[in-house]
């Protein structure tokens, strides 16, 4: 061989997709087959899985950028979620009628504004987050984690005021509820196919910002070396501002769709999945879009799983999960090189 | 006699409780390759990162094409024409060679006929413009990071020990491709500790130790004087044997 094939090999190698987390996540679901032992059963678990990833993968890309690109451990991203949440429930008390009405156009209108105003609400709020709470703090991780856990608690508590300490019940727009039959054993509820499309939307729609425009390609390149994009004449911090509202925006729209999925509202409820959040983020490579989402998907089916054949483990089953990936790949599924 | 393209007046810098540059002096004419030299720890890096504000001068000045810089932010210095290749490359492994390069054109297109000069420097680059910079080889790292602050014609380029760590054969092509660059009228600012390559290509001199410029002259004078080659940079070796 000569050198100069040698070296192609060796660059295509280092370019080549890393499949190994993606069938270690399909072997994972296959594994269950035998374990949950019914088919339709297995079926049922598993897409009810796939809808709960992608919702936690919506929740926790932003997360996973904001680090990756500045640094910054945000404690306080699970408030955007109940926000988010709480800002779809302000369209959807005006809107009831529309929830309730069986055309499915007002059905899909009203979730689109939902989402379209918890978005712009929680992107809002994430820009004074930053302004207020993270920007005195960069680069102290300590303080980092103090401030914004305090401005977690703040603004919970300004949620409290506003809407009360009890759960708010919300209904499914009509066309959303029951399910979908595939034959005669496996029913598959409308809702969780739905949540399904919007979290692959969003995949796609950042893979396609992150790999087809300028503000991706300078996300990716901060991510792994925020200094060197300063030197090369870029203001890192607008960049990240950007991806903070954006992450914001996303945990948002998160929150609206978590809010549907278990019709209940709570002031706590973002504080609940955070610590899913972080899992995701840490097993999928601090800063790897493509890491959050292989990670929220094991992070899910193990949960379903293993909530359904063993619930005692399930309690511990994504703490598990998390110390596996780390003794295998330290740095997550899909680490990024930080140069 | 015209005034300097980058000047150093008297630069402190300190990180966090060390004292690194104690007062550097250091004039960059137009239009010519500078070398600085100093033994390791002498304060070469610092410098070029107090230059692009990385780090930030304590006490003293620097002024850039007529204009004080000191206090400008990192973005600021890199727009107003300076490009930086770091002595540990910082390419962004995870874009391919291309990407890379789209990156540093700041105006967000690579121009065809700069393209064409930067292969024929780094042939390499070509045969793997698509593919992921992460599994380039060091030297080919290397030959990235330098052809990112060549994609764009800058006032002033500076680079930090670029044949450090490398073969022997890649240094002579690294040598013969900044004697393109210096050919094609760009001002180097140029760290090395590698005399002969210094020699082959810089203009002027200047020689660090303890976080002051100690010698500025001409690079011929330098050559051609052994015994102050000596005292200069065999200083260090006295103090480090």
């Amino acid at each position: 061989m000569t050198d100069r094939t040698a070296e192609k090999e060796e660059v295509r190698a280092g370019a080549a997709i890393d499949w190994t987390p993606i069938l270690l996540t399909v072997a994972v679901a296959l594994a269950a087959i035998p374990l949950v032992g019914s088919f339709s059963t297995w079926v049922t678990l598993t897409v009810a899985a796939l809808a709960m990833g992608m919702m936690i993968f919506i929740m926790a890309s932003g997360l996973t950028l904001v680090f990756g690109l500045m640094d910054v451990i945000n404690f306080g991203h699970g408030v955007f979620i109940s926000v988010g949440a709480y800002m779809g429930l302000l369209v959807l008390w005006p809107l009831a009628g529309w929830v309730d009405s069986s055309s499915v156009f007002l059905n899909v209108a009203v979730l689109l504004l939902c989402i379209a105003f918890a978005m712009a609400a929680t992107g809002l709020f994430g820009l004074a987050f930053e302004r207020v709470i993270v920007r005195p703090v960069y680069g102290q991780h300590l303080k980092q984690i103090l401030v914004t856990m305090g401005g977690l608690i703040v603004v919970e508590q300004l949620l409290y005021a506003f809407f009360g300490g009890n759960p708010i019940t919300i209904a499914l727009p009509q066309s959303f509820r029951g399910g979908l039959a595939f034959g005669p054993d496996i029913v598959v509820e409308r809702y969780r196919l739905i949540a399904v499309a919007v979290g692959v939307v969003v995949f796609l729609g950042m893979l396609l910002v992150l790999n087809r425009t300028r503000i991706g390609l300078l996300v990716r390149a901060g991510v792994e070396n925020a200094e060197m994009v300063e030197a090369l004449g870029y203001n890192i911090r607008r960049l990240f501002i950007g991806v903070f509202v954006a992450g914001s925006a996303l945990a948002g729209l998160g929150g609206v769709m978590w809010g549907f999925y278990q019709q209940t509202l709570t002031v706590g409820m973002g504080l609940q999945v955070l610590v899913l959040i972080f899992i995701v983020v840490i097993i999928g490579g601090l800063g790897s879009i493509g890491g959050c989402l292989i990670g929220s998907l094991l992070v899910a089916l193990i949960a379903n799983y293993t909530a359904f054949i063993e619930p005692k483990i399930a309690l511990v089953s994504n703490i598990g999960l998390m110390l596996a990936v780390l003794l295998w790949r330290p740095q997550g599924l899909y680490p990024v090189t930080k140069s | 006699m015209p005034e300097p393209l980058l000047s150093l007046d008297g630069v402190h810098t300190h990180i966090g409780r060390y004292h690194i540059l104690q007062g550097v002096d250091l004039a960059v004419p137009r239009g010519g390759f500078t070398v600085l030299l100093g033994r390791n720890g002498a304060g070469k890096t610092t410098t070029l990162r107090t230059i692009m504000g990385m780090w930030k001068a304590s006490k003293g000045s620097i002024r850039f094409a007529g204009n004080d810089v000191t206090a400008r932010p990192t973005p600021q210095i890199a727009s107003a024409g300076i490009a930086y290749v770091p002595e540990n490359m910082s390419i962004f492994a995870g874009l391919t060679v291309r990407e890379n390069l789209v990156l540093a054109a700041r105006s967000g297109e690579i121009d065809p006929k700069r393209l064409e000069w930067i292969f024929s420097l780094f042939p390499a680059l070509q045969r793997f413009f698509g593919l992921a910079a992460g599994a380039l080889s060091g030297g080919q790292k290397q030959m990235l990071s330098i052809a990112r602050a060549l994609i764009e014609p800058r006032e002033l380029i500076l680079v930090d020990e670029p044949t450090k760590g490398l073969a022997p054969a890649i240094v002579s092509n690294m040598i013969r491709a900044f004697r393109e660059v210096k050919n094609a009228g760009a001002t180097v600012l140029l760290v090395e500790q590698n005399f002969m390559a210094a020699r082959m290509l810089g203009d002027t001199v200047a020689v660090m130790d303890d976080g002051r410029i100690v010698h500025q002259g001409l690079m011929a004078e330098l050559a051609a004087d052994h015994a102050l080659q000596h005292r200069l940079l065999g200083l260090h070796l006295d103090k480090h044997q």
